[in-house]
């Protein structure tokens, strides 16, 4: 087997029914992504970047075409791809510990002892600095925090592909880049197969190994797909003055702004 | 000389601040005060005047309208009745022991009977029963109308299927399904030694078929309404359904759940008194219609009573139910009313 074809997408179509005539969303996507690799699917709002995350979490069946996992054909949600949702998405009644707990119970019940089940949930809180926080409910945590236990409830499930919705969206600037940073270095040491949706530039450019364009929906494909061959670890302060860094923000910004113009702007100039 | 001054400004200063501290903290006590109980008694005088001023100008043919004090007066009449019952109650049986004991002493093969007292229900005990029916209702209620509300909120289709008959039946009045259940009852219940009195599981059963809905239908809106997130976490997880219900749906759906049981409670409170008046059947409802027939120019007083009694159970039972809502509730920083 090809090492690019751990996880495979290939011809994925979705046709969601409407009153009318059915909406495509998706046509033609095709995509294969190694193992450990880092990938971000970018596009303007409303292009399928999530359907596409959707139908590879199982959580949408593709119309045509389909997603092979491993060898294996993915028909169904399941927590060998676990999801990091934009709003962390965490059980408001149970504490952090009690939410990763659940996640845990759900993979490893069979697998490990009480005793293991318990450091694995406090070996994967301290990997994203939420071990002081083990008893407080989510209520009590600020947005940042939150998205830090959504994402240690993930890595705890060992997932074979993590698929990241939009996951630092709803975060400001500075609590962003702190996760991003986090989610850098424990992918450098976990070896995580990764697929995140963004609509940042520079997030895209700073994370990934290859950086997937979508084009302007309806039947939204894959407009190009940019590898990233930035050496690890990166530093966002080094490359922030780095010109290869900005060669390949100012290509995913061609992208964006001059071959897939805003839906919303084409509008506008037409009006 | 210069550097002394300085501890005498800064004492005055410390004092200042105390004062200014316990004047804050005064007035912060003082408006709870008025928030927790001036406000509301003042409420509760405006309305005990205005009732008094009314009573005066109403005169029926079982003569004028109770005013508060006449309420108070007849209130006291029936707690001491009560005890009056009792005694005779204890007295009975005092008796029948010391009869029973005798036969024993005379011949010790003697067949004792125990007969147990009959007398009259007074107004404590018509409360208790009521109590104990409404909240037998309810039970039954809760326990058809939770799994209900939860099947039908998780499954569009069984919603589809089941809410023409939920809108159908939710606008009955008790009093409609009143000669049903006492003839269905009548017909089914037959046992030699019954656990229950016919009348209770009339009444009780009335209630429970008019308290239902109001839980059935928040029941649904609070798990069809569960974040969309929190189900695909449940879905990527594969939680079966059992326990996709336990850690998922009920927690989402509690608060709703209990809204529609103390609309379901309060509910059934008022469809109790009126079956307990239309069937005659042992509680509250009972006794102000045997008040009424009566037609004692203590009667309209005695009723005022009950009527106030069955305000405040009622009362009572819904702050029961709120507490119970504040205990169960993972939001211990959410209003609730």
């Amino acid at each position: 087997m090809l090492k690019n074809n751990y996880l495979e997408i290939s011809q994925v179509g979705i046709e969601f029914p409407t009153s009318g005539e059915p909406f495509r969303a998706l046509q033609n996507v095709n995509l294969a992504i190694a193992k450990g690799e880092f990938i971000s699917l970018i596009g303007h709002s409303g292009c399928g970047k999530s359907t596409v995350l959707n139908i590879v979490a199982g959580l949408y069946s593709a119309t045509e075409g389909g997603v092979i996992l491993q060898g294996r054909e993915v028909d169904e949600p399941g927590p060998d791809r676990a999801v990091v949702f934009q709003n962390h998405a965490l059980m408001p009644w149970l504490t952090v510990y009690q939410n990763v707990e659940l996640a845990v119970k759900c993979v490893f019940k069979k697998t490990k002892s009480k005793i293991e089940i318990r450091e694995w949930i406090e070996h994967n809180l301290s990997l994203v600095h939420m071990d002081h926080a083990i008893d407080k409910l989510p209520g009590e945590l600020s947005g940042g925090m939150k998205q830090r236990v959504g994402i240690a409830r993930c890595l705890a499930m060992q997932p074979k592909v993590l698929l990241m919705d939009e996951p630092f969206g709803a975060l400001d600037a500075l609590t962003r880049a702190h996760l991003q940073d986090s989610l850098m270095e424990i992918q450098q040491q976990l070896g995580n197969t990764v697929i995140m949706i963004t609509h940042d530039v520079d997030e895209a450019v700073l994370l990934s190994d290859r950086i997937v364009m979508m084009t302007n929906g309806p039947a939204a494909s894959i407009g190009e797909v940019l590898s990233i061959d930035l050496p690890r670890p990166r530093n966002r302060v080094v490359l922030a003055d780095d010109p290869e860094f900005n060669h390949y923000r100012q290509q995913v910004l061609r992208f964006l702004y001059e071959k897939q113009k805003n839906p919303a702007d084409r509008k506008a100039t037409a009006a | 000389m210069s550097a002394t001054p300085m501890p005498k400004t800064a004492l005055p200063k410390t004092i200042q601040f105390r004062e200014l501290l316990s004047v804050a903290t005064l007035r912060l006590l003082i408006d709870k005060i008025i928030k927790m109980l001036a406000l509301p008694g003042l409420g509760i005088l405006v309305f005990l005047f205005l009732w008094q001023l009314l009573a005066n100008n109403i005169i029926t043919s079982l003569g004028q309208f109770p005013g508060p004090s006449q309420v108070w007066e007849q209130s006291k009449s029936l707690v001491s009745e009560h005890q009056r019952e009792r005694n005779k109650e204890t007295a009975f049986y005092e008796r029948q022991e010391i009869r029973n004991a005798k036969k024993i002493v005379a011949d010790p093969n003697a067949v004792v009977k125990i007969r147990s007292y009959t007398g009259k229900a007074t107004f404590l005990d018509q409360i208790v029963t009521s109590l104990l029916t409404v909240a037998f209702g309810f039970m039954v209620a809760t326990l058809v109308a939770v799994p209900l509300g939860i099947l039908c909120g998780l499954s569009e289709s069984l919603y589809r299927a089941v809410n023409p008959i939920i809108q159908t039946f939710k606008p009955v009045s008790p009093l409609a399904w009143l000669p049903l259940v006492t003839m269905v009852v009548s017909a089914l219940y037959i046992s030699d030694d019954p656990m229950f009195d016919k009348a209770f599981l009339t009444s009780a059963f009335t209630v429970a078929l008019c308290c239902l809905w109001p839980t059935v239908v928040n029941t649904i809106v609070g798990v069809a309404s569960i974040d969309r997130d929190l189900i695909n976490v449940s879905r990527v997880l594969r939680l079966g359904s059992l326990v996709h219900i336990q850690k998922i749906v009920i927690p989402s759906a509690i608060p709703l759940i209990f809204t529609g049981l103390r609309l379901s409670l309060a509910t059934g409170w008022m469809v109790l008194i009126a079956a307990e008046m239309l069937a005659q059947n042992p509680g509250l409802g009972k006794f102000i219609w045997d008040e009424f027939q009566n037609g004692s120019s203590n009667s309209l007083g005695r009723i005022m009573v009950a009527v106030l009694a069955i305000g405040i159970i009622g009362f009572i039972l819904d702050s029961l139910m709120l507490a119970l809502q504040k205990y169960l509730s993972w939001d211990k920083q959410a209003t609730l009313r």
